[in-house]
């Protein structure tokens, strides 16, 4: 009987026939993926993405050159030099972070004490070159004005849980 | 004067022979791009991706897009390689892909040459595949090629022993070898439902025979890493991968003809007669052409020896025992097709 049963099954594809009515059935139902560079899943507003040094609503930098994430980053990414500026204040004169260093770890924002160093929402910022991916104190100042409105969201949306 | 006579006697004939054969290739490889879009989309679908979506709308240009990537390559020619055989090959395979066409009826009439013995000049074209695949695997001087073409080589002949005996049944029932007469022959339903196991054999022969999952051992890219076409690159490459495709619109015509009743309406329903007999041949060449894709979105790849034992000690003494069988019955019944 059970060598009959299996004769049944292989000569009538029977296995094979119910296997594709699935996949058939698996044709109409909802996408898992997205169409990328059009559609984006949303990203949380813990996101550790590109970098940015924040400024103050008046404009001033808010780097104070404290240099607690250079001393906090794991891969040692981030290099600062500081000097007074002419009015008196400590300011960097020097802040990069080698991009292809960063682990992404994000205790560079953890250990700034004036949220001046944050990791914003962007992830795309592929380059061409290494040499591009050495980003200095323009490049993040930068990013943190073409990035402030979502970064400075994100940071009051996460505020009631830190 | 005689430039008037040779060209009605030759310049005319032959350019209308030309315009023939356009208007055949033409759409065949518009047909090809387009197929192997659906082979992308389709299988996207049932694994719930979305496919080809960038170039045009709806991705609808992508192969035109990988096209023109691959004739802007450049063709590498490994040195130890036989360098003619090397080129010939993917041209080869791609003439014998295009050759075929000639005797396909897509309509009543439609047809280039309309010559009496269409069905075996069919299977010796398609049998004649195997050189492409075999010069090419020899040519390439490389482990993985060769053993690719090996592979090919018994994988086809293996299944065209099967396939020859299932075109025998049919040609019992029709009593003709012209492709146009296979058509439209009449058949009557038992004689149909009869056919019916034979038209399983042939599908999953025809799957062997164009190298497509689940019997792709030939290319098997997870251990030869491309079987014979791992040498090739760029336009030669393209020829191949046009040729596959063509091939396998190539072999769902031919069940067409054989089965499904070429460009008459499905189960000989005579309201949907108004319906141009082409779209009729389109639409089911299309049906047998999403099977492959769908076969080859469901089932995993065989091993070499159990594709083996399906052909041999599976359908090679099934289809026999049906050709007796159909004779039989054809003979029992009294009807045997009577042949001028």
């Amino acid at each position: 009987m059970k060598f009959l049963q299996n004769n049944f099954k292989s000569f009538f594809l029977t296995e094979i026939v119910r296997g594709m009515a699935l996949t058939f059935s698996y044709m109409f139902k909802q996408r898992v993926t997205l169409n990328y560079p059009f559609e984006k899943a949303p990203l949380s507003t813990r996101f550790r993405g590109e970098h940015a040094l924040r400024r103050y609503a008046n404009g001033e930098e808010r780097c104070i050159a404290c240099k607690l994430c250079e001393a906090v980053c794991p891969a040692q990414a981030i290099t600062i030099e500081a000097e007074p500026r002419e009015d008196g204040q400590r300011r960097t004169t020097r802040y990069d972070i080698d991009m292809t260093k960063c682990i992404y770890c994000g205790l560079c924002q953890e250990a700034c004490p004036v949220d001046a160093i944050v990791e914003g929402p962007n992830f795309e910022y592929a380059t061409e070159t290494r040499e591009e991916l050495f980003y200095n104190k323009e490049k993040l100042l930068a990013n943190g004005d073409r990035w402030e409105a979502q970064i400075a969201s994100n940071l009051v949306a996460d505020a009631p849980y830190r | 004067m005689t430039l008037q006579i040779f060209l009605n006697d030759y310049g005319l004939p032959g350019a209308l022979i030309v315009l023939q054969i356009l208007a055949f290739v033409v759409p065949l490889l518009i047909g090809v791009a387009y197929l192997v879009y659906a082979e992308r989309k389709v299988m996207g679908a049932m694994q719930l991706r979305q496919g080809p979506m960038t170039v045009g709308a709806f991705g609808l240009l992508q192969t035109f897009a990988d096209a023109i990537k691959l004739f802007s390559k450049e063709i590498i020619i490994p040195s130890a390689a036989h360098r003619v055989v090397f080129i010939l090959a993917p041209v080869l395979t791609m003439l014998l892909s295009m050759i075929a066409w000639s005797v396909i009826p897509v309509n009543e009439g439609w047809v280039i040459a309309d010559i009496n013995v269409g069905i075996l000049y069919l299977f010796a074209i398609s049998s004649m595949g195997v050189y492409g695949v075999l010069m090419a695997g020899w040519a390439s001087n490389s482990k993985y090629a060769f053993l690719g073409g090996m592979r090919s080589a018994a994988q086809m002949v293996s299944y065209e022993v099967s396939m020859g005996l299932v075109i025998v049944c049919v040609l019992l029932c029709v009593g003709s070898l012209n492709l146009t007469e296979i058509v439209t022959a009449p058949r009557p339903w038992w004689v149909q439902v009869m056919l019916l196991p034979m038209f399983v054999v042939f599908v999953v022969s025809i799957l062997a025979e164009c190298n497509r999952a689940p019997f792709d051992l030939p290319e098997g890219e997870s251990e030869l890493s491309g079987g014979f076409l791992v040498e090739y690159s760029a336009a030669a490459f393209m020829l191949f991968f046009l040729a596959e495709y063509a091939n396998m619109i190539l072999m769902s015509a031919m069940a067409t003809i054989l089965f499904l009743g070429g460009w008459l309406p499905p189960f000989g329903i005579e309201a949907l007669d108004f319906v141009p007999g082409v779209i009729w041949f389109v639409l089911k060449v299309s049906f047998i052409l999403f099977v492959y894709i769908w076969v080859r979105a469901t089932l995993p790849r065989y091993r070499y020896d159990q594709l083996m034992r399906l052909g041999w000690k599976i359908f090679l003494p099934f289809t026999l025992i049906w050709v007796l069988v159909m004779a039989g019955t054809l003979m029992a019944t009294n009807s045997l097709p009577v042949v001028q």
